[in-house]
């Protein structure tokens, strides 16, 4: 910074600046903040003339066990994503980014980012079709099988699992391609002329050299699955409750503005908080 | 002479309002007042327009009648938040004897204690219905008598419920022997529910939901509208409306005219309307919850369902009608409710 000393230098700089500042305060800092004076109420100020202040609804997070129940097992939805989402992205990644070259890639490569094109509610849509009972995946499994096969997979964990790997798999893929795709060439043939074997190089090098970008999508699934409310909501049946529905519940359902709001923010702290916990790892990826 | 030009279109126009008024109507989407067969043969035979608003919830709607007055000339409130209206004053005693199909009110629903006030009628009884259960015939054969059927292991994973708090507590309330309006053994009541819960397959949100999931045979029995249940018989669905020996659970709705609404007579004109019976008979064929008025409901086909089902005298003296639910309660049936599905 030591360099913009002159006047026009940072004149400009804030003239090009602002529109994203801008945008930022409007479109993220000032909803954001509405919530948190939200969190801090007794009721609305639109609904009852008489309200004011208080801790209340953040107190009740720790009063009432439940809360702390379906955060955890929203975290544990979280991580089992993520994880999903990990052990099959990233190999599709490296596939793509080493193995395949030219016109293939392309082609692959728009697949892998179609499902992006259609709205998330059409999608989770389509795999209650696929999943539910006498559905797609039964009628296409009993071709193959001679007696009458009962998966019973929708309504289950299991089903809120696939929906949502399904969901947030392109931002692994996306995010490790982009990390593999950047190692150079020579390094790996450097590597193999020095005897190393496929999988000492996939290890020792591939995975290192990837690893800021495999963490980045790793982030980007884990905190939007862990508020996720529409896919186990639909998917979930009477499994389906976590943490992001119990908020969902508070807004549309019983009105309770601040007590979601509250709930909103803790399930934020609780996210900065892992991913503070978690910024040794991510640091070390970056180096 | 453009001024003069203008008063006399002006006056015109207050004219011809004098007897032609548009009246704006609030209530549900698609619940009655806004389809065609309602306010078309209304416009035709008194030259009011008719104008519909709506609304989403009951809270919505009572926000809607306290920060836009005079927009309104009649309003749909569900019986049980008819006494916030009147002590808001949102509403204004209606002239009964205005109305000329009044008289056909049963005199049960005239006199609700929740749609009067003072002797009074704040809301003109309009139609009812219940909550119980349906089951599909082509898996439960017989048709049951008890509400216990939703525990029966042998339908474990074909039963859902909607996901609504106080309507679980009220059924948990009716299979433990309670008046839903005042429980008094919670932990009985939610003890019962935690064991319905493994039964559950899952929580229907919607009409529309609950028939796919019938319709496809995900679901062996599921708690049920009788208004819908009307709506899916007439639509061919294999399934048969039971209001089982421990009861069921009832609701009233009722039409109100705002304090503020500028238009009362024509106002009156058109909740006489949606209370006449011929309204009624082709409402009914559409899919209707059952009329509050017995002349519309005597006016029905031997086997139509609100006949049959609801006409049933001796159904009556086993329905609980809904009171209203204080903030409070509802916060407790609503940490319990949580609190059992996220034990799941």
């Amino acid at each position: 910074m030591a360099e913009l000393t002159t006047a026009s230098d940072r004149r400009r700089l804030v003239a090009l600046l602002s529109p994203a500042y801008l945008w930022l305060l409007v479109a993220v800092f000032l909803p954001l903040s509405a919530m948190l004076f939200f969190s801090f109420l007794t009721d609305l100020p639109q609904d009852t003339p008489d309200w004011g202040f208080t801790l209340g609804n953040y107190a009740r997070f720790l009063t009432n066990p439940t809360y702390g129940t379906l955060l955890w097992k929203s975290v544990t939805l979280g991580l089992t994503v993520t994880l999903a989402c990990i052990v099959i992205g990233y190999p599709c990644a490296l596939v793509l980014a080493r193995a395949i070259k030219g016109r293939v890639r392309e082609t692959l490569f728009l697949l892998v980012i179609l499902p992006f094109w259609s709205n998330s509610l059409v999608r989770i849509f389509s795999w209650a079709i696929v999943l539910r009972g006498n559905g797609v995946l039964e009628r296409f499994l009993e071709l193959f099988v001679p007696f009458d096969l009962r998966l019973n997979l929708m309504f289950t964990t299991t089903a809120v699992v696939i929906g949502l790997v399904h969901s947030y798999l392109p931002y692994v893929i996306l995010t490790s391609y982009l990390a593999l795709q950047a190692i150079d060439d020579d390094i790996i043939e450097a590597a193999r002329s020095m005897g190393a074997s496929r999988v000492t190089i996939l290890r020792r090098l591939l995975l290192p050299l990837s690893m800021p970008g495999l963490m980045a999508g790793a982030v980007l699934v884990f905190v939007p699955v862990v508020g996720s409310f529409m896919e186990p909501r639909i998917l979930g049946g009477r499994m389906g409750t976590y943490y992001g529905t119990v908020i969902e519940d508070q807004f549309v359902a019983v009105y309770n503005w601040p007590l979601g709001a509250a709930l909103s923010f803790i399930l934020l702290a609780v996210v900065l908080l892992i991913l503070a916990l978690a910024s040794p790892v991510l640091r070390k990826a970056n180096t | 002479m453009k001024t003069f030009l203008l008063t006399l279109s002006a006056a015109a126009f207050a004219a011809t309002g004098a007897l032609a008024d548009e009246i704006r109507v609030l209530n549900w989407q698609g619940y009655g007042t806004d389809q065609d067969f309602a306010v078309e043969p209304f416009e035709k035979a008194t030259g009011h327009k008719v104008v519909h608003e709506y609304f989403n919830s009951e809270q919505e709607m009572l926000t809607k009648l306290r920060t836009n007055p005079g927009a309104y000339d009649v309003v749909l409130i569900n019986s049980i938040y008819t006494q916030q209206a009147v002590s808001e004053g949102l509403i204004e005693a209606v002239d009964t004897s205005k109305i000329e199909n009044f008289s056909g009110i049963s005199e049960k629903f005239a006199t609700d204690p929740q749609l009067t006030s003072g002797g009074k009628v704040y809301g003109v009884p309009w139609v009812w219905g219940l909550t119980s259960f349906a089951v599909n015939n082509n898996s439960v054969p017989e048709v049951p008598d008890s509400l216990e059927i939703l525990w029966n292991p042998e339908y474990a994973g074909r039963v859902a419920i909607r996901d609504d708090a106080v309507e679980a507590m009220h059924f948990g309330a009716l299979v433990t022997g309670q008046d839903i309006n005042d429980i008094k053994d919670l932990d009985a009541v939610k003890e019962k529910l935690s064991a319905l819960m493994p039964n559950l397959r899952t929580f229907w949100s919607s009409e529309n939901d609950w028939n796919q999931y019938m319709a496809a045979g995900e679901l062996d029995i599921a708690t049920y509208w009788s208004g819908s249940a009307a709506r899916s018989i007439a639509f061919g669905l294999p399934v048969t409306f039971v209001v089982p020996k421990e009861g069921a659970i009832g609701w009233l709705d009722g039409l109100s005219v705002p304090a503020t609404s500028e238009h009362k007579d024509a106002a009156l004109q058109f909740i006489d309307w949606m209370i006449d019976p011929d309204f009624y008979t082709v409402w009914d064929a559409a899919g209707a919850p059952a009329s509050a008025n017995s002349e519309a409901a005597a006016a029905l086909s031997d086997d139509a369902f609100n006949k049959v089902v609801l006409g049933n005298p001796d159904l009556a003296a086993r329905v609980q009608f809904m009171a209203p639910v204080a903030d409070e309660t509802r916060e407790t049936y609503l940490e319990i409710w949580q609190g059992l599905k996220a034990a799941q």
